[in-house]
């Protein structure tokens, strides 16, 4: 594998992790976000920084985590109040505010961004490695979360929060944990992007990759934990598989998720489980 | 017989119309009271505030001596309050026993931090199993809700509510939409519920079936109590006539 595959293979890991943070969000406890970019960035600012003041990678990408997943709590705490297309408008203008806060600030570089964030020294294998183990991670804790008493209390959120509260649901407290879990998870992300590129800028973390993940969650299939890898996998390297792809990437997830939306509101996991169910009626 | 469910001097008001004024009542342990009055009575408003969907002002709600008037719903339903939905509530995306097992867990859903690490469910998918026989729609375990009659939605909402293990059942029309037969065996299923000891309150249009299940009623009409005691007495009432009948009628009938 020569270094660029070993590239497209971090970066793919990365959006895997973000699409399944946006998932235990979105997916599993029915809370639409259209900011999570914003998470992204404050996990990968905050990392990058404290490497440049000469902190190791590992605590770095962990206080990351922990900083977006701060900034979790505080934007889940304000869209308490808020439901489905209220909350998808708060969340995209804490995007906003994000993207305008950071671009305002000397000390996070304003609109030049970051730059000679320092090298990971894990060399291209290590850092790929990492990604994926990481992305392995998410994936499994997602599928543990489905599991246990947490997720089906999440499923009941999703599905209706009045009859969730009715049957003892503290659905404040089970929306404020899935969004930190969410966030925290999308900082660890920002945090190995920003020692990936080794380099950001203000518009690496905007509205259209908010909306970039979330086409790969819908896309994959709400909720679903293997489609929605299989759609930030299928949906990262598309455009830098087929280069033409790259400069109408927006047209084409945009396209996607209309047909999507459309035609399979399941996603890539919904068709492909109806198609297997039809497939096992007929024998 | 001690109160369970105290009720008292609840106000709730919705603009400039007074919903409920100064409504008091006491469910004893082990009793099922009757909640009738005309649409627009305050009848859902009462049953809402009793929950915590809306908060009364002025007025104080107790269950089992303790004063929940400041609890959330959530928190109600912990200590013991269950409800079952005039329109079904089903969560949709789950099947009849998963919604039941899921109530059942309450215990393990309280807690979010021990609820990430709680996987077996055996007790409550058994729990769950138990409840829906006892309601009678054991055979619709595996089903989803979407494809289920109405008459399996009310009774599933019923065994839901059980799974909570209230102190207190509260009914909002049950039998609301069920022909006569299925009306008659809910009811049946609600008398049984009521002498194997759970105290019940339950919000009924259907007349017939309140008078014949319910030995005690408290009948509202424009938020306000009108009525109270043992059944065939309130219903010979000339107020309580005359706000189901129309005034001339009462007028008549007194």
């Amino acid at each position: 594998m020569g270094s660029y595959e070993l590239s497209l293979v971090t970066l793919a890991a990365i959006y895997v992790m973000l699409a399944l943070s946006l998932n235990l969000i979105t997916g599993f406890c029915g809370q639409i976000s259209l900011g999570h970019a914003a998470f992204f960035g404050a996990g990968a600012y905050a990392a990058a920084l404290l490497t440049k003041s000469g902190w190791p990678l590992a605590p770095a990408l962990v206080s990351g985590a922990v900083l977006a997943a701060a900034f979790g709590f505080v934007v889940g705490l304000a869209s308490l109040r808020v439901r489905h297309d209220f909350l998808a408008i708060t969340t995209m203008g804490v995007g906003f505010l994000f993207i305008g806060f950071v671009r305002k600030q000397q000390g996070l570089g304003g609109e030049l961004g970051l730059s000679g964030i320092p090298d990971h020294g894990l060399g291209p294998w290590g850092l790929a490695a990492l990604t994926v183990t990481l992305a392995a991670a998410t994936a499994a804790l997602s599928l543990h979360i489905r599991r246990v008493w947490a997720g089906q209390a999440f499923a009941a959120i999703a599905d209706d929060e009045d009859t969730a509260r009715a049957l003892g649901i503290d659905v404040m407290r089970y929306k404020l944990t899935a969004f930190v879990l969410g966030t925290a998870l999308a900082g660890l992300a920002g945090g190995l992007f920003a020692h990936f590129t080794r380099f950001i800028i203000p518009d690496a973390f905007g509205f259209t990759v908010s909306i970039s993940i979330l086409a790969m969650v819908i896309i994959g299939g709400i909720g679903s934990t293997w489609g929605v890898l299989a759609g930030a996998v299928i949906l990262t390297l598309m455009p830098e598989l087929f280069r033409f792809i790259n400069d109408y990437k927006l047209l084409l997830y945009g396209g996607l998720l209309l047909l999507v939306m459309r035609f399979a509101p399941g996603g890539l996991a919904g068709g492909i489980a109806a198609l297997t169910a039809r497939l096992r009626g007929a024998t | 017989m001690t109160a369970l469910l105290e009720v008292e001097g609840v106000g709730v008001r919705f603009g400039g119309i007074q919903a409920l004024d100064d409504v008091s009542f006491a469910l004893a342990e082990g009793e099922l009271l009757g909640l009738i009055g005309p649409n627009g009575a305050g009848k859902t408003t009462m049953l809402r505030a009793i929950t915590g969907v809306i908060r009364p002002n002025p007025g104080r709600i107790r269950l089992a001596g303790a004063d929940i008037t400041d609890f959330s719903t959530d928190r109600r339903a912990r200590t013991g309050l269950a409800l079952t939905h005039q329109i079904v509530k089903p969560l949709r995306a789950m099947t009849a026993r998963d919604n039941v097992a899921l109530a059942a867990g309450h215990a393990k859903t309280t807690n979010v931090l021990a609820a990430l690490f709680a996987i077996d469910r055996t007790k409550e998918l058994a729990r769950a199993d138990e409840l829906l026989r006892l309601v009678g729609i054991e055979n619709h375990a595996d089903a989803m809700p979407s494809t289920l009659p109405l008459g399996a939605l009310k009774r599933l909402e019923v065994a839901r509510a059980l799974a909570l293990d209230p102190k207190v059942l509260l009914l909002d029309e049950p039998l609301a939409g069920l022909n006569h037969v299925e009306a008659a065996r809910l009811a049946d299923t609600i008398v049984d519920l009521n002498r194997a000891g759970m105290s019940i309150v339950l919000i009924e249009h259907n007349l017939g079936e309140v008078m014949r299940i319910c030995p005690r009623l408290m009948v509202l009409d424009n938020g306000r109590r009108i009525a109270m005691g043992a059944a065939k007495t309130v219903m010979e009432d000339p107020f309580v006539r005359a706000a189901y009948l129309g005034r001339e009628a009462g007028d008549a009938a007194a």
